[in-house]
């Protein structure tokens, strides 16, 4: 029961209390709060429950457990297919930590025009997407996901966003949409492709390890998969909705947006075009790896450039995602293991950041490095002292997990897949290492000058006269959980690799050597 | 075996650094108790280890045929699995060489944090500067410590970010501000090289414990050329990390911290680190000529031109960053030749020049001014302060038998023997050098100490506090020297012996003391203290160095380094030119492209309106699918503005739709 139940449960639970909020009369809206509260708190402890039976139980740790593999629409062979690994695992529990914490944060504000039973509502309707892309073994099921996260996110944007919000909602929606209708193309020619006509991933696994798919169909799914997911990651040079929709989320929207919802497309990459299209995934490796070179270059340049916060970390996020890319790109499982520890990295420390900045922006009413104008360790020493923090770690410093995520990847990079290898571009992959590794200083440029210009020197007249409030019990409340994640799996990085480690192994020795 | 117990070494000041930052400012000294018993502690076991390596290495009798032997100790626990077969490490490798080193940092750690209670005093800060005081002697300790390349880099950047911090623990002002980043960014630049360099030996050996690197390369399972390139890469680092020509520029201006941090991490210990590293990994610096040659040439430029900058500083703490630049270039060229050479002098330096900056501080804190011409006859009003100066300025200035004699000179005799090019250029060069940082040192020690007192208020001396670790510091200036004479009859060598890693390389690099070096080099450095002592007898209103004319000039201008880096290329190149081109590339084409497919179909959506009927263009919209659909939603976001309605009509959709979903599916 627990094992056929656990994952839906936990994944639809928030669609449940999404529901729920929804009945809730408009005179008594306040109490959207503590409904969400409950219903993302029980969804965390599931997972963490979930977490705990997977090592405990059966699966020892590795490999698919949960498995719930239902007829759903059998006209199309697709099926209610969910199951989680050591892949999906620290993704998920981190969308459902992530989750409760915004949901959390909404205790201290939501942005105009407020009405908290639809923002938490939509926030729900989010968790059960994002969750629910990352259990999904079935194509179907993955893309139903996958778009449920769109119209909550739309909405997010589009309502309590800052001034330019329907232009960056309709951008997001409609561009991330294009992608992944071509992304659903390649989809349907996967099922086809393979005589077995299903949409279960772990079928269309086997069957490319068997070598169902000739690569000139390999090559053309590719690209279509990848564009979708590529949009989704963003890519260099895919991502101009990014900075947009970042500068104008609401703060928690920021913070699910790159904490969780850009892991989506990189989670594509491993779950899906490696594993699927192999022999397509090593002929555009080196195209892969240049893009993600050239995004953390890129991403960095743009974020000296920056006057405002919001955007800035927008920017540092291509950066990140290039890192993460890189990882795959090498298609080794060190570099696997290194872009999921990016990816979980990158959630912690870059959710934070937006958490930090939402908040100062929530103060100032501005998030423009000018209008701030400096000295925020004066009047709001802790916020101050967080963001120095926080920002320390988005720069990679050892041992805070961006710099596992980082500086592995750039070793898989070093020593990518023997069929990388084999076609002779060993040579470009290791001058890529170099490139990457300019990239860390980079980084360190902006982050230091962003805090030079915010955090330190003294504050303006009327910032000292405002009488700024410093960091609240909820703030802490939700932040606290986070800071201490982010230097736990820093200190302890076996949290992340331990898990993903076996079924990354497992996944690309099946998809590259068949 | 006390060594089992190394792992402590670190361990103590990272708990003492959690434990001030906790409860701190609780108690009754404010952390500075918490911070002074741990490093006292982390002293004890420091020299515990360090003797019993001493008791095993020293007195071996070496087999000239099977060499080895050296004390070793490598105890790893797996961090985390990487890869298929590649793990990182947290591990300790106990040598000589990490021996050595936990005592000089230990020691100039717990004087460091005696002298900063009394210089420190009323600090608005004071908790949090102690705190970052034990976290950084955690960060270097875990440097020394470790037994894995990633590890080690981690210790690297920790001490590199306390550096930052404590460089700009005055954050308020714009100088100091801009001095934290350029030290920041500055070894960061050389950061580049030294990740290439782990993650390519990481991939060339399969590893990236040390101890199988070494071995790895010993064997020859490296490519001479991947190994040549990755110890390149790694000199980028260290000549970041040391201050070396041409990225030496943060070093002085790091002097902006607090003096006892300068004394601490900026002269005595992290700067040391990039020295360490190469000894860590000197038998694989040893295969590559390419590599040693470019240590020995990069060691020769910086130890001259450092030297020379020395020259025309009239703040005290900068003619100190400046020394410290140059002895730092003698230990990377020594490295370059002999393992000794280098080890050595990076040992007995740590000591007395820790215990100049000490004085230095002291002398600030009696003069409030950095500036020597607002000094001056200091010596009746501070007589600890100018008795231990003096005894550290003999130990840098090389005068036997004071400490930094007898590790130059290791420097001096090994260039001399390893000949060659490069091995003539150090010598020359290093002479020369000498002359020169007898002449400087000579100088400060007229212009602060000789004369009238030109500043303003009444100089005393500084507290017991300050002047305790100054007297313990002074007397390893005499006498830390002596560990490795080159006598037989004092045991001979000692000191080599302990730090060595293979105690056969004594067969291949014989014992060698010439006299008439040493006689040679003592004349040099007389002859600079005359020179300086003709000048600076009497205090000179117009100081002749300032007065050379263009060597004056661009030694003022610091060889124009800095406007290289900061105006040019950092300010200029990357934050005016690259950065604003990239945004731009990013707004006007990548983005230009987006927007502009959207406004194409946006205009393709509102003609087909025009021509079409309400019923064509339904079919237009979902024949056109994505594109129409953006002008679509434009068109009726503006129009109506009620997006709350379309929120909850789409909510109760979404929320229908995946509930059918779900139903249907049992």
């Amino acid at each position: 029961m627990w094992e056929s139940a656990a994952l839906s449960v936990t994944v639809f639970l928030p669609l449940v209390g999404a529901a729920a909020i929804a009945l809730i009369p408009h005179a008594k809206e306040r109490s959207a709060k503590p409904v969400a509260l409950a219903v993302t708190l029980a969804t965390f402890a599931l997972s963490l429950l979930i977490l705990a039976s997977y090592y405990l139980g059966p699966a020892g740790g590795q490999g698919r457990a949960f498995i719930v593999d239902v007829e759903w629409i059998p006209v199309i062979g697709a099926g209610y297919r969910v199951a989680i690994d050591g892949i999906s695992m620290p993704l998920f529990v981190l969308t459902n930590l992530l989750t409760l914490l915004c949901v959390v944060y909404c205790f201290h504000h939501i942005e105009p025009p407020g009405r908290p039973r639809a923002f938490l509502g939509l926030i729900l309707l989010l968790q059960t997407g994002m969750a629910g892309t990352f259990v999904a073994f079935d194509l179907i099921l993955f893309f139903v996901f996958w778009e449920l996260v769109l119209v909550p996110m739309y909405f997010l944007i589009g309502i309590w966003g800052g001034p330019h919000r329907e232009y960056a909602a309709v951008k997001f929606f409609l561009y991330t949409m294009f992608g992944s209708m071509i992304m659903l193309v390649g989809f349907i020619a996967l099922y086809f492709g393979a005589g077995a006509e299903t949409f279960s991933m772990v079928e269309l696994s086997q069957a490319a390890a068997g070598g169902e798919y000739g690569i000139v169909f390999q090559r053309l799914v590719f690209l279509a998969i990848f564009l979708g997911l590529a949009i989704k990651v963003p890519m260099w040079p895919f991502h101009t909705w990014l900075p947009d929709a970042h500068t104008e989320a609401p703060t928690v929207g920021s913070v699910l947006l790159a904490g969780i919802m850009l892991k989506m497309g990189t989670y594509g990459f491993v779950r899906i075009a490696v594993p699927m299209l192999p022999e397509a995934a090593v002929d555009y490796a080196p195209f892969l790896a240049v893009l993600a070179v050239i995004a953390i270059l890129y991403g960095a340049l743009c974020c000296m450039a920056q006057t405002d916060l919001k955007r800035l970390i927008a920017f540092s996020s291509v950066g990140h995602m290039g890192f993460v890319m890189l990882g795959i790109a090498a298609l080794t499982t060190a570099g696997v293991n290194a872009a999921i520890f990016g990816m979980v990295a990158h959630g912690l420390i870059t959710g934070m950041l937006f958490f930090v900045v939402g908040s100062l922006k929530h103060r100032y009413h501005t998030s423009t490095i000018a209008d701030i104008g400096g000295g925020v360790l004066q009047t709001t020493p802790r916020i101050g002292a967080i963001l120095t923090f926080v920002a320390i770690a988005s720069l990679g410093l050892p041992p805070l997990p961006g710099f596992w995520g980082e500086v592995v990847a750039l070793y898989a990079a070093f020593n990518p897949a023997e069929a990388i290898v084999d076609a002779g571009l060993l040579g470009l992959f290791r001058v890529l290492v170099v490139f990457g590794a300019i990239g860390t200083l980079l980084t360190a440029g902006y982050f230091l000058t962003m805090l030079q210009r915010v955090t330190m020197g003294t504050p303006p007249r009327r910032w000292v006269d405002a009488g700024l409030q410093d960091v609240s019990p909820i703030e802490l409340g939700a932040w606290t959980p986070l800071l201490v994640t982010t230097v736990v799996v820093g200190l302890v990085p076996l949290l992340v690799f331990g898990i993903t480690r076996p079924d990354v192994s497992r996944i690309l020795t099946t998809a590259l050597t068949g | 075996m006390i060594a089992e117990l190394s792992w402590l070494i670190p361990a103590v000041p990272a708990v003492s650094a959690a434990l001030i930052f906790l409860i701190g400012k609780r108690l009754p000294r404010h952390g500075a108790e918490i911070g002074i018993t741990a490093m006292a502690a982390t002293l004890v076991l420091a020299i515990a280890v360090a003797a019993q390596v001493w008791r095993a290495n020293v007195g071996v009798t070496i087999d000239p045929e099977g060499g080895g032997g050296a004390f070793l100790l490598e105890r790893a626990v797996t961090l985390a699995p990487l890869g298929e077969d590649i793990a990182v490490q947290l591990g300790m490798r106990v040598d000589g060489l990490a021996a050595m080193m936990f005592v000089l940092v230990a020691l100039v750690s717990l004087m460091v944090h005696i002298y900063s209670v009394g210089y420190m005093h009323g600090d608005a800060r004071y908790t949090y500067y102690f705190g970052l005081l034990s976290l950084f002697s955690f960060s270097m300790l875990l440097l020394v410590i470790a037994s894995d390349l990633l590890v080690l880099l981690v210790g690297w950047e920790l001490v590199g970010v306390c550096s930052f911090l404590l460089i700009g623990f005055w954050w308020e002002r714009k100088e100091i501000q801009d001095a934290s980043m350029k030290a920041f960014l500055t070894t960061k630049f050389g950061d580049v090289g030294l990740v290439v360099a782990v993650v390519a030996l990481g991939g060339a050996t399969g590893s990236f414990a040390i101890g199988d690197i070494l071995e790895a390369v010993e064997a020859g399972e490296v490519s001479h050329g991947l190994l040549t390139f990755a110890l390149i890469a790694m000199i980028l680092g260290v000549v970041g990390k040391s201050a070396q020509f041409p990225l030496h520029t943060w070093l002085p201006d790091a002097m902006a911290g607090p003096t006892p941090v300068s004394a601490l991490i900026h002269a005595a210990t992290m700067v040391t680190a990039g020295g360490f590293l190469v000894a860590r990994l000197y038998p694989a610096f040893h295969e590559s000529a390419a590599a040693t040659g470019t240590l020995a040439v990069i060691g020769a430029i910086t130890l001259i031109t450092a030297g020379l900058l020395a020259l025309v500083q009239s703040d005290v703490k900068k003619v100190l960053a400046y020394s410290t630049i140059s002895q730092l270039g003698y230990m990377i060229a020594g490295l370059a030749f002999s393992y000794v050479a280098g080890v050595f002098h990076l040992f007995t330096h740590g000591f007395f020049k820790a215990l100049l900056f000490l004085g230095a501080g002291s002398l600030i804190h009696a003069a409030g001014s950095n500036h020597m011409e607002a000094m001056g006859g200091l010596r009746r009003f501070m007589p600890i302060t100018f008795w231990t100066f003096l005894l550290g300025s003999l130990a840098l200035i090389a005068v036997p038998p004071f400490a930094g004699f007898w590790s130059k000179d290791e420097v001096l005799v090994s260039a001399l023997d390893a000949g060659g090019y490069t091995g003539i250029l150090v010598f020359a060069l290093g002479g020369v050098g000498g002359l020169i940082t007898a002449f400087y040192m000579t100088r400060v020690l007229y212009l602060v100490f000789a004369g009238q007192y030109r500043g303003h208020g009444q100089p005393h001396e500084s507290p017991a506090s300050m002047t305790f670790p100054m007297i313990v510091l002074a007397v390893a200036a005499v006498g830390i020297g002596w560990v490795n004479l080159p006598v037989e009859a004092v045991q001979a060598r000692a000191f080599s012996s302990w730090v060595m890693y293979d105690l056969g390389y004594w067969v291949e690099h014989p014992v060698e003391f010439h006299p008439f070096l040493a006689l040679m080099a003592t004349v040099l450095a007389l002859a600079g203290v005359l020179g300086a002592w003709a000048i600076y007898r009497t205090y000179p209103e117009r100081d002749p160095m300032y007065h050379l004319g263009i060597v004056s000039h661009v030694l003022e201008r610091r060889y124009y380094l800095d406007d290289l880096y900061t105006d040019l290329i950092s300010r200029t190149a990357v934050r005016d030119l690259m950065g604003p081109a990239a945004a731009w590339t990013n707004d006007a084409v990548l983005d230009g492209v987006v927007a502009g497919a959207g406004r194409g179909a946006m205009g393709l959506g509102r003609r087909l309106y025009r021509t079409g009927d309400q019923k064509g263009l339904e079919g237009v919209v979902n024949g056109l699918g994505v594109s129409a659909l953006w002008s679509a939603a434009r068109v009726r976001l503006a129009q109506s503005g009620n997006v709350q309605l379309y929120a909850g009509a789409m909510f109760v959709g979404v929320v229908v739709l995946a509930v059918a979903f779900a139903v249907g599916g049992n």
